[in-house]
């Protein structure tokens, strides 16, 4: 009798923790799509930011932001499907794979300011580019990398055993088992991450501070293809200040008198972009292995 | 890889009658240059990794060895002043108010999310899967998107405000900072937490209800103990997280130098530190210096939480 009540009080305060997490998050979605809602229109997405007066915009922002992850996810894929392939196909147990397990673990869990910091040293001192979209879209890369060599990895795992079997008794060596079996199989899984994982990077600030800088040239579109004019939106050698930054700037230094009004839409864009990477990663992952497995 | 003709990377046998056509060999180079792209790869991960160490930990120790500063000072005085003039004494760089910041802050936000992040874990596999897939599950993976500065700007709008007019004193305060820093890592403890919970063995369960115990307590004395080890190396992720956050702390806290005596006061973190000065302090500089040792604590302690889960995933391979 007594272990029955306690049994339904510890069922009811189980419910109870899991409706408030959801009430945290409807709440906080709510707030900040409510707020954003108001100060969103066209020409807050396009326009400039402006300095001393209200009525800027985020674009220069926006097209940073994007530009930015792009930048990082040619970076990042290559590198870390290729790491992934070593991990899941190639390492054997013993010190190397554990050593490349040590450091994934240890690039995870590093703080991003301090690779920010790092990027600071490397990528704009030393280099001597100074802040650059490039310096920052490195240092993205290292927090990017190992959440990158793990997805492939576990997506390379994940399948199936028999089919490498199968093709490597076809005759296929592991190289073209790899290439042509085990990656196609792997697609949806590889998707469905490297979109998760382009979200992440597309919200991150702390490591930008000190590589791609607080600020943003005026963008000259008439020069989009001249990759060195100083105001070429693709020049990948000018500063580049990104929408998550442009919110911690805003909140911490800005002058503005509509510091709420930006503050709010620029939060609310970022939510919307996030929100729709996670849509889009799991309607391209459901829709590619619909595909693969209707062949 | 081996040297043995005929074989791949030591793994597989080619066919020994066939001798070098043109075709085979091209196959094995690509098979040999595959290899090598992979293997660099990997490399590359372990290469970064010490090359962070190495550099973070030379411009952090630079302090100590070139300025001279006395690291027990850095470590154990609350005396910050790093542009104090020489005629008034020189500067002094007592670091510890950032780091009892740092520790205070992230183990509060531990202790409201970790409770909570079981819980979460606890509903969708024990109490309600369907529940938990159709709308806790999306909720938990949405959190974990939400960019940290939107975490800090809902803060510095929402909680700040409420705090101020509410429970007095100016809002910006160790609990701002803390209920901030839970939200934030309560995907992460959420998520392994259900993952360990998911790979218990069915049977422990079972067995328990078969005993004739309820479910709280299959939970409470069965399943919740096995999957001790792995819950804790998710508390250790999600304070490793807190413990690095920087911006949406920096937002909330106040970042005033001083030891905080209420939960109502202002604080300032290693991390919260680093991004206000960083940028306004002369390279070579002593304070410009004694920032990177506080990054060097920072890099220290995420070293230091590594081995901590290490510790808790051994404890449960031995199981």
């Amino acid at each position: 009798m007594n272990n029955k009540v306690k049994d339904r009080l510890a069922t009811a305060s189980f419910w109870a923790g899991a409706g408030l997490v959801i009430c945290v998050l409807g709440g906080l979605l709510g707030y900040i799509l409510y707020h954003g809602a108001g100060a969103l229109d066209w020409h807050f997405i396009t326009a400039p930011p402006e300095t001393f007066r209200s009525g800027g915009g985020v674009g220069p922002q926006l097209f940073n932001s994007f530009y930015m992850l792009v930048l990082t996810m040619l970076l990042t894929v290559p590198i870390g499907l290729l790491a992934g392939i070593y991990m899941a196909e190639y390492s054997h147990p013993g010190k190397i794979t554990d050593t490349v397990r040590l450091s994934i673990e240890a690039l995870t869990s590093l703080p991003s300011i301090v690779v920010g910091l790092f990027g600071l040293l490397i990528f704009v001192n030393m280099t001597g580019w100074g802040y650059t979209l490039l310096s920052g879209a490195l240092a993205l890369t290292v927090i990017n990398l190992p959440l990158v060599v793990r997805i492939s990895e576990e997506a390379l795992r994940s399948v199936p055993h028999e089919l490498r079997e199968a093709s490597l008794a076809l005759g296929a060596d592991r190289w073209q088992t790899i290439c042509f079996v085990i990656l196609p199989s792997a697609l949806p899984g590889l998707i469905t991450g490297i979109i998760i994982a382009a979200g992440r990077v597309f919200g991150e600030a702390a490591a930008l501070l000190f590589t791609a800088g607080m600020s943003s040239p005026a963008l000259d579109w008439s020069q989009w293809w001249n990759l060195f004019h100083p105001g070429s939106p693709l020049n990948p050698f000018r500063p580049a200040e990104t929408l998550a930054v442009h919110i911690w700037k805003v909140n911490s230094e800005a002058v503005i008198p509509d510091i709420r009004r930006v503050a709010d839409g620029a939060s609310a864009l970022l939510v919307f972009v996030v929100i729709t990477f996670n849509v889009a990663a799991r309607a391209l992952a459901r829709a590619v292995s619909r595909r693969l497995q209707g062949t | 890889m081996s040297d043995v003709p005929g074989r791949v990377n030591g793994l597989e046998q080619e066919s020994p009658a066939a001798p070098d056509s043109p075709g085979l060999r091209r196959r094995r180079l690509r098979a040999r240059l595959g290899f090598a792209a992979t293997a660099a790869c990997a490399a590359l991960v372990i290469v970064l990794t010490a090359a962070i160490a190495l550099f973070i930990g030379s411009k952090g120790l630079a302090t100590f060895f070139v300025h001279g500063a006395d690291p027990l000072q850095f470590f154990f005085s609350t005396q910050w002043w790093p542009d104090r003039p020489l005629e008034d004494g020189g500067p002094l760089i007592g670091a510890l108010s950032f780091i009892v910041g740092s520790v205070i802050i992230s183990v509060l936000a531990v202790l409201v999310s970790a409770p909570l992040g079981v819980t979460c874990a606890v509903f969708m596999t024990e109490i309600s899967a369907k529940w938990g897939l159709r709308l806790l599950q999306p909720t938990v993976e949405l959190l974990a998107g939400i960019p940290s500065v939107v975490y800090g700007y809902i803060g510095l709008s929402l909680l700040v405000p409420f705090i101020r007019g509410n429970l007095g004193g100016t809002g910006f305060s160790v609990l701002a900072g803390f209920l901030v820093l839970s939200v934030m890592i309560l995907p992460t403890i959420t998520s392994v937490a259900t993952d360990v919970l998911r790979g218990l063995p069915r049977e422990y369960k079972e067995a328990a209800l078969a005993l004739g115990s309820t479910r709280w307590q299959a939970i409470r004395l069965v399943l919740l103990p096995a999957g001790l080890s792995g819950i804790m190396t998710g508390v250790v992720l999600g304070l490793a997280r807190a413990f690095g956050e920087a911006l949406a702390v920096q937002m909330v806290i106040g970042n005033k130098r001083e030891l905080p005596h209420s939960i109502l006061d202002p604080l300032i973190t290693l991390t919260s530190g680093i991004t206000m000065d960083m940028g306004n302090t002369v390279q070579g500089s002593l304070w410009n210096s004694a920032l990177w040792s506080m990054a060097m604590v920072l890099l220290a302690m995420s070293f230091a939480f590594i081995l901590l889960i290490r510790f808790f995933t051994r404890r449960e391979a031995l199981r």
